[in-house]
């Protein structure tokens, strides 16, 4: 395959320098892709798309009553990132996800960073995701942030910030086993010669962290489950195949109940006891009596058992106060607070609406920012000011000046690219990466994750519900042979 | 405490149970639909100057003579084809069956192994995509997929599947199903080809029975065992035999048997209602005269075997799926 005619453009690639030299990290790929036949790697791409169908490795579209079920689009380009960057991301990660912990467990205590006004109280007031419910609650081991898949980019500048936390119910891992599966169907040989680091140890990781944070009365051998809101939520292959990989139960709300403040599953033989809940449900369908009423999804009980210390939830409920876009621009200034050191990864400079100063900022620069509403996710209620219209400008000023609160906007960034195949040749698709960091006794951060591709030309967004696919991911365990490196 | 007995392993969630026990019984269903249509497109070669109702009888055994005639009006090999194969308005359908398979599949693959999930997934998605009634020069062979893929994934359940709780429940699932297709293949043609006493005897008569024996694969074995083919020894072998893996005695002994490694129970003891009744049903079997069946209406007989299988089915739902919530907390250590 010729690589001659790809371009670079104006945006940092991950695989080709300014020059349009390879990087040393990617050069063994690439020497490997030259090598294919032409049309070989369409092939490749072709039979590993039907293998995602045949393993049924698929997500539901929302509102699609047919029951239409997709592939999440797969690309046979990986990532690679090479072992210094990773460390340096680790340690950025591992320090973030301890701060913002600490945070979490702060609100729902004493609020001290609230009354040394590093934080103005009226933010977390006015957060959607803070729960009162969770206030005088102790979660085992004080972890309330058990499994994080935090959103990275990197810039023109090269530089990698962070962009959103995703502390909630953050989704993804599966896909990023199954590329990693996918590739060395593919790649044998590039594998052998590269020392990429292994993925496959991401269940047993999760097994442990859920494990560690059973009830103290629990046996010795927790009992485990993963709750799904069932087969119709678009995630569902995911949570039935973390599920069939740590080998425990896939639950439905309909197969709990709470007797004594104690959670049992519906078993052939009766009740058994349900110690470490791993919820794949939002907090407000977990339980209709703490929170949604109208909630079908959920286990009446559920919450007050949880308060009780008799199951653990993982991940635990109202963090996603720290999911808050406007309390993600505060990070630095928890890590500062907290833990007494400067941030290792930068965020994204971010202007907060409901500072006067910073929307007046805002509302003159639409055509130039990305406004984002505070609690969303997935890619909605968003503006990316070049690629918008006047009229969808004005639109979002006028929501903006209704609720500054649940605005914020950040400069549009140029996120990096990575050759992708299009058709029958390579062009450059915008990436993010989402590590995966679990938080049991130990904070464990899985190598790489799972990279999510623009794969429309020249759009930013990477979700997919928009468009958007995946590639796997390489760390490399060594660095290749070079000078000079940066970080 | 020996976590090695069965009945110290984790038990199925209910509706765990209940998705592979459907994931069994849907599989076997896809199957036997496949196998009357290839039988019926066999005689129909043989005998072709038969008339038109040589299908009608296949709509019968599946007990939705209404709804096609109210749909289709005379059954001829089209239309019967289309609707036992490719309707998706008919719940027995074989695409039916294979999209409720995997639905069941689909809600419990954390439960059955990868290779059962994907052979299941590949047998929807190729009749999904055949989506019409094949040219008759792939007849044949499409629905010899079909019954191979059913026994793939047969093999692939037995190989790769522990046998635990939820592994018997698949196979109670697919034994009972297939006791109740024999029986009801059998009560078809039986009342078909008895009224006609002028046929006993004939080649007609050999080559109808031989189809009823070939439909259930075991024409061979049958041949082995009896020689000649006469209507008693045919009735015999299909209901009574032990030995034969699609006779309804061998079916429902072995269907005893996973029913009493789900609760532990020994054989010829019982705890649940289930266990009584499917005893009952076994042991009717056992000690059952062929001659005495015949005589007091094979018919009458049959209908009631396929009476007891149902009471069968709804008892296991009440002694296992549907569970009362309440008084039910067993302590973890036994």
């Amino acid at each position: 395959m010729r690589l001659e005619a790809y371009e670079t453009g104006e945006f940092h690639d991950e695989m080709f320098d300014e020059s349009g030299a390879a990087r040393p990290e990617a050069r063994l790929l690439l020497e490997a892709v030259r090598g294919l036949e032409d049309g070989q790697l369409q092939r490749c791409q072709k039979a590993a798309e039907r293998r995602l169908v045949e393993l049924g490795i698929t997500f539901n579209v929302y509102g699609d009553t047919t029951g239409t079920e997709r592939i999440f689009p797969f690309d046979l380009i990986p990532r690679i990132l090479r072992a210094k960057e990773w460390d340096w991301i680790e340690r950025g990660l591992k320090q973030r996800i301890r701060a913002l912990n600490l945070f979490i467990d702060d609100i729902y205590h004493d609020q001290k960073i609230l009354k040394d006004k590093v934080i103005p109280e009226e933010v977390i007031r006015s957060a959607i995701f803070y729960r009162p419910q969770c206030i005088g609650l102790n979660p085992p081991l004080g972890v309330w942030c058990h499994i994080t898949g935090t959103d990275l980019v990197r810039h023109s500048d090269g530089q990698i910030y962070v962009l959103e936390d995703n502390l909630r119910v953050p989704s993804g891992v599966s896909y990023m086993l199954e590329n990693r599966d996918l590739m060395k169907r593919t790649f044998p040989r590039v594998f052998e010669g590269l020392r990429v680091r292994p993925v496959d140890d991401y269940p047993s990781n999760l097994l442990e962290t859920l494990e560690a944070i059973a009830p103290h009365a629990a046996s010795e051998k927790p009992q485990v489950v993963v709750l799904t809101p069932g087969m119709y939520n678009s995630a569902y292959f995911e949570h039935s195949f973390l599920a069939q990989k740590m080998g425990v139960p896939l639950v439905e709300g309909r197969d709990l109940v709470v007797e004594n403040d104690t959670v049992y599953m519906l078993t052939t033989k009766g009740l058994r006891k349900v110690d470490v809940i791993y919820r794949r449900i939002d907090d407000d369908f977990l339980d209709p009596l703490a929170f949604r009423a109208d909630s079908m999804l959920g286990v009446p009980g559920l919450v007050k058992a949880y308060h009780a210390g008799n199951v653990a939830l993982a991940n635990a409920p109202g963090n996603g106060v720290a999911d808050d876009k406007v309390v993600y621009a505060y990070v630095p200034d928890m890590i500062r607070y907290y833990l007494s050191e400067e941030a290792i990864l930068p965020n994204v400079p971010t202007f907060l609406c409901w500072r006067d100063t910073d929307r007046q900022h805002v509302l003159q620069n639409l055509d130039k920012l990305v406004v984002k509403a505070a609690n969303e996710a997935g890619g909605y209620g968003m503006l990316i000011g070049p690629h918008s219209t006047v009229a969808e400008q004005e639109e979002f000023g006028r929501r903006i000046e209704a609720h500054p609160r649940e605005y914020i906007a950040q400069p549009t960034l140029a996120l990096s690219r990575v050759p992708t195949l299009i058709g029958d040749h390579l062009e450059g698709r915008h990436v993010d990466l989402r590590p995966y960091i679990l938080y049991g006794k130990d904070i464990r951060i899985v190598p790489g994750g799972l990279t999510r591709v623009a794969l429309r030309k020249h759009s930013l967004v990477v979700n997919s519900s928009q468009g958007g696919g995946s590639k796997d991911t390489w760390v490399l365990a060594d660095e290749p042979e070079m000078e000079g490196a940066p970080q | 405490m020996n976590q090695r007995a069965l009945n110290v392993a984790l038990p199925s969630l209910s509706r765990v149970a209940d998705s592979v026990y459907w994931l069994g019984r849907y599989i076997e269903r896809a199957e036997n639909v496949a196998r009357y249509i290839e039988v019926n497109l066999n005689l129909q070669m043989d005998l072709p100057l038969s008339p038109q109702h040589q299908w009608q009888p296949l709509i019968d055994i599946s007990g939705e003579t209404e709804d096609f005639q109210k749909r289709y009006g005379l059954a001829g090999q089209g239309n019967v084809i289309h609707y036992l194969a490719y309707d998706i308005e008919n719940p027995n359908s074989i695409i039916s069956c294979l999209r409720f398979a995997r639905e069941n599949a689909r809600s419990v693959r954390e439960t059955i192994s990868s290779e059962m999930w994907t052979q299941v997934n590949s047998m929807y998605l190729q009749i999904q995509s055949q989506n019409t009634t094949p040219e008759p020069e792939r007849l044949l062979d499409t629905f010899r997929e079909i019954r191979l893929g059913s026994h793939l994934f047969q093999g692939v359940t037995d190989a790769t599947m522990t046998h635990n709780e939820a592994w018997h429940f698949l196979r109670l699932g697919r034994k009972l199903e297939r006791a109740d297709k024999t029986s009801r293949i059998l009560d078809v043609k039986y009342f078909m080809l008895l009224p006609s006493p002028q046929d006993v005897g004939t080649p007609i008569d050999d080559i109808h029975w031989s189809a009823v024996l070939k439909s259930v694969s075991g024409f061979e074995m049958y041949r082995k065992k009896y020689g000649r083919i006469t209507p008693r020894e045919v009735v015999d072998f299909l209901v009574m035999d032990r030995d034969f893996p699609r006779a309804v005695h061998y079916c429902i002994c072995c269907a005893n048997e996973s029913l009493h490694a789900i609760t532990g129970t020994a054989i010829g003891y019982f705890q649940y209602r289930s266990e009584q009744l499917m005893g009952q049903l076994a042991s009717d079997l056992d000690y059952a005269s062929t001659d005495a069946v015949i005589n007091g209406g094979l018919h009458e007989y049959l209908d009631g075997l396929q009476g007891k299988m149902n009471v069968i089915d709804t008892a296991m739902r009440e002694d296992f799926i549907a569970r009362k919530k309440k008084n039910q907390t067993q302590s973890q250590s036994q």
